[in-house]
């Protein structure tokens, strides 16, 4: 009686679910739906799923406790959270507490599909990553010394005290060809865990990049902007996308995971 | 009453005098009535050697006559009893009462008892011996006796009766009583007075103490407890006179003290209490906000998507989507005040943002004939801010002033200028350091958020911590140090134990001794010692620091605020515009000037008109 599922929305509101539900089935994937993480989690036990995205907001277990509830069960299905309560604090709890993504309410249609399109893709990554053998890997690891937030952006420490930021190879991995790089002006003060640039794809898919580290922009990576291949030919050194001057590292590095210790 | 110290200390004070005046009055009695016997003895005494000596002559020539009118003429004298001569076989042979002589006296009786106690009779005594006081009845007055012994002489045995043998010693005994009746009555008089004089001393110490108990203990006792009922009441402006320089002075004086610290942190909490409500109700409003936005955004964005076709209806639905994800932003933008995001800042041009804000309220504003006059400053440099949140705190200003003008017509005036400010209560000490170059600060105190200064204090033999305010001026110090007067206060380095005390300088403001701290590259800090007195400063910041500031002003000519009402407009939800208002408006400015690290500061005066001005650094004060 396993069905397979494309996607698994969880949320207390039937008119995101009913959003969800609609945005994804006309990209041709297939959703489910359960109105509490409970019932989320019972599905997940009868059906397959490829990608979750729960609410963090819900009565009985929250968005939170569903992830450690997945954790313990020890299912591999990616999830992303998303919820109307969009502060900087969820965002940065989301990813620390083993989500792949993070969706502010309310999103568009874009911002949906291209979040639900990196979420499938990464779910596959790593499904071939487990059934092949380790030595292959399919993507490049980020390297030592190195800063990762979630699995998408990269910060690293700078001799002067500033910080180059940039994307994850994985990340690259599971977006189409870039067409077109839009960053934010130099000076801007960007926030850790909201948007700091958005990067456009051949799919016609626009992905919002989550900044790893909040401050304010120094430099735009020119380069990246004249040459779009740079980024995907070397995403962690030639391929930055900022310099900036920190906020808060100190407190902030502790939502980062240190890339010597790499769990992915 | 009973429990009153005044009355527990007058009864303490009385019950010690009534003892001290008791015993005083006690020995004394004693003593003066000693003396008074003693004198009465010589007196009797000597009457009897005065009789003895004057009937000698009398009885060597027998001539009882004589000695019967000595004897008679003595016995009639006031206070004088009996005069009695018995012979040795205790015969009266003499006596003033006639009735008595040829009376025999027994040897037991009081008269012959002192020498005839023993079996052989004694023939000397001393005169404390030969004196006896008794009474000769119950209720009669005292009576002092003196027997006074006639030796045998050689004119006796000499004298031609030959009534005497030469080995006969004692002849026989005069006899004398006399009434203690004067005695007694001036020792009773004296006893009398001394207790009149006790029971006043009493009453007149017992008097002074109250009064004085009353004056200096229990009336400020009361003025206290009436002070801490109105703290208890919540009234925290409520201060005691402290005036006094006693302990109660003192008690007072640091009364005052807390609660002032008190008012200040209840102002404080009261204003976090409200932030935290806001962010619950920013928090609560967004979830079920954005929920049903989501909806439009989704709905409205995949219409646009699957309408290419149709320029017309793409039209339309991109106002749909371009409002959905402005309603987006405020709601963010009101979930971003809520927790006091860090504001978005850009350099810019304030004048041009003050336009762009006159520009959302222009409309309004000329419906209602209200003119609007700019006085800008052309010369003001850029300045990094967020644009957003400062053209919105223009804009609440502008409505607020467009609304307390009316529909009658009015002025606004919003204008422009830069200042120069001191870094007086702004300026933040990042390094201190001892004389010999210890490091002062402690990251682990800190006030307001900021790493404190600490210092080891001394005062009044107590030995402590004081945590000083790294903000130059704003005073907010920590001390973790009992003293008993403030102005005695010594700073040493808590690493070598050096005085940080500067000699030979005084506080301008109150005389007191003067603290001195290193600040690396920034000259010498310095401050008053005294904690009451507030007294600081930093000549290089002073000099060198003098920060410019924009400012902007904008004055209407409205109804104005009543005085009563200056100090809440700024707190989440109150309004005066009823359903009209969310009284969130001037919250939210407040919020976000303080974002900015400015200012900003109200005037009003009731049909006049209300002035709001807003004050912006030029240059971040930044705060690692």
């Amino acid at each position: 009686m396993s069905k397979q599922f494309d996607i698994l929305a969880i949320d207390d509101e039937q008119v995101i679910i009913d959003s969800i539900a609609k945005l994804c089935s006309a990209e041709g994937w297939k959703v489910d739906a359960a109105l509490d993480a409970t019932a989320g989690l019972k599905k997940m036990d009868r059906n397959q799923y490829s990608l979750i995205i729960c609410d963090i907001m819900m009565p009985d277990l929250d968005g939170f406790q569903f992830l450690a509830e997945t954790q313990s069960r020890n299912i591999q299905t990616p999830v992303i959270i998303t919820t109307g309560y969009s502060t900087v604090e969820n965002a940065v709890k989301s990813l620390n507490s083993g989500a792949i993504d993070y969706l502010a309410k309310p999103f568009t249609v874009e911002e949906l599909v291209s979040i639900v399109q990196r979420g499938l893709n990464y779910g596959k990554i790593m499904e071939s990553f487990s059934n092949a053998n380790r030595d292959s890997m399919p993507y490049v690891p980020c390297p030592p010394r190195y800063y990762q937030f979630g699995y998408s952006t990269w910060a690293s420490i700078e001799e002067d005290g500033s910080l180059r930021i940039g994307v994850t190879d994985l990340f690259l991995e599971t977006i189409s060809k870039i067409t077109q790089i839009e960053l934010f002006n130099p000076e801007t003060e960007i926030v850790q865990g909201n948007v700091c640039a958005h990067i456009e794809t051949d799919d016609q898919l626009i992905h919002s990049i989550l900044s790893p580290i909040s401050g304010r922009i120094i430099r735009q990576n020119q380069s990246i902007l004249n040459n779009r291949n740079l980024m995907e030919k070397d995403p962690y050194f030639d391929g930055w996308i900022y310099m900036i001057i920190p906020s808060d590292l100190e407190y902030e590095l502790n939502h980062l995971i240190p890339c010597s210790s790499d769990r992915l | 009453m009973l429990r009153k110290i005044g009355f527990k200390l007058t009864l303490g004070v009385g019950i010690t005098t009534i003892i001290i005046i008791g015993v005083y009055a006690y020995f004394n009695i004693q003593s003066q009535s000693e003396v008074l016997l003693a004198e009465v003895e010589r007196h009797a005494n000597q009457l009897s050697e005065t009789i003895k000596k004057s009937t000698h002559f009398d009885m060597l020539a027998n001539r009882r006559e004589g000695i019967y009118h000595i004897i008679n003429t003595i016995g009639k004298e006031p206070g004088i009893q009996e005069v009695r001569v018995l012979n040795k076989a205790g015969e009266i042979i003499y006596s003033a009462r006639e009735e008595d002589i040829g009376r025999m006296l027994n040897k037991k009786s009081e008269s012959c008892y002192a020498c005839h106690a023993a079996d052989e009779p004694l023939e000397r005594l001393s005169i404390n011996e030969r004196t006896r006081i008794y009474k000769p009845h119950p209720d009669s007055a005292r009576v002092l006796g003196i027997i006074n012994p006639i030796y045998n002489e050689t004119s006796c045995w000499e004298a031609a009766c030959h009534a005497h043998p030469e080995e006969q010693s004692v002849l026989g005994v005069l006899d004398i009583t006399m009434s203690l009746k004067d005695a007694d009555m001036q020792i009773k008089r004296s006893e009398i007075n001394i207790l009149i004089f006790a029971i006043i001393a009493m009453a007149a110490i017992s008097f002074i103490i109250g009064f004085f108990i009353n004056r200096w203990v229990d009336n400020p006792v009361k003025e206290m407890v009436k002070a801490t009922q109105h703290i208890a009441r919540g009234n925290l402006n409520y201060s005691l006179k402290d005036h006094r320089s006693d302990e109660l002075g003192l008690l007072a004086k640091s009364f005052n003290i807390m609660t002032q610290k008190l008012a200040e942190a209840r102002l404080q909490l009261f204003q976090s209490d409200k932030m935290a409500s806001l962010g619950r109700l920013a928090a609560g409003v967004a979830h079920e906000i954005n929920n049903p936005l989501t909806g439009v955004l989704t709905y409205s964005s995949f219409l646009l998507k699957r309408t290419k076709d149709n320029p017309e209806i793409q039209e339309d639905l991109k106002v749909i989507v371009r409002e959905s994800k402005r309603s987006r932003e405020i709601v963010k933008s009101l979930l971003d005040f809520a927790r006091q995001s860090v504001p978005k800042k850009n350099k810019v041009d304030i004048n041009v943002v003050i336009d762009q804000a006159i520009s959302v309220v222009e409309n309004q504003l000329s419906i209602n004939k209200i003119q609007l006059i700019k006085q800008y400053d052309k010369n003001i440099p850029q300045i990094e801010l967020d644009s957003n949140q400062m053209q919105q705190v223009l804009i609440n200003l502008l409505v607020n002033s467009g609304d307390a003008i009316g529909s009658d017509g009015g002025t606004i005036i919003i204008s422009t200028s830069l200042i120069t400010l001191s870094p007086y209560g702004i300026w933040q000490i990042k390094k201190a350091l001892c004389l010999k170059g210890h490091n002062l600060m402690d990251n682990e105190i800190k006030i307001a958020g900021k790493p404190s200064i600490k210092l080891k204090a001394s005062a009044d033999g107590n030995k402590g911590f004081v945590h000083l305010d790294p903000i130059y001026g704003k005073n907010r110090h920590q001390y973790e140090i009992q003293m008993k007067n403030s102005e005695n206060i010594q700073f040493y380095c808590p690493t070598c134990d050096r005085s940080l005390i500067r000699e030979g300088k005084k506080c301008p403001k109150c005389d007191s001794p003067v603290y001195s701290l290193e600040i690396p590259s920034q000259g010498n800090f310095e401050g008053c010692t005294n904690i009451g007195c507030n007294w600081q400063k930093w000549d290089e910041v002073d000099k060198a620091g003098q920060k410019k500031y924009v400012e902007i002003k904008v004055k209407d000519t409205g109804c104005g605020i009543a005085e009563e009402n200056l100090n809440k407009i700024f707190d989440p939800f109150y309004t005066t515009k009823g359903q009209k208002g969310n009284g969130l408006g001037l919250a939210v400015t407040w919020g976000i000037i303080d974002n900015h690290d400015g200012t900003i500061k109200v005037e009003s005066k009731v049909r006049k008109g209300t002035t709001f001005t807003i004050q912006l650094p030029i240059e971040q004060i930044r705060i690692s």
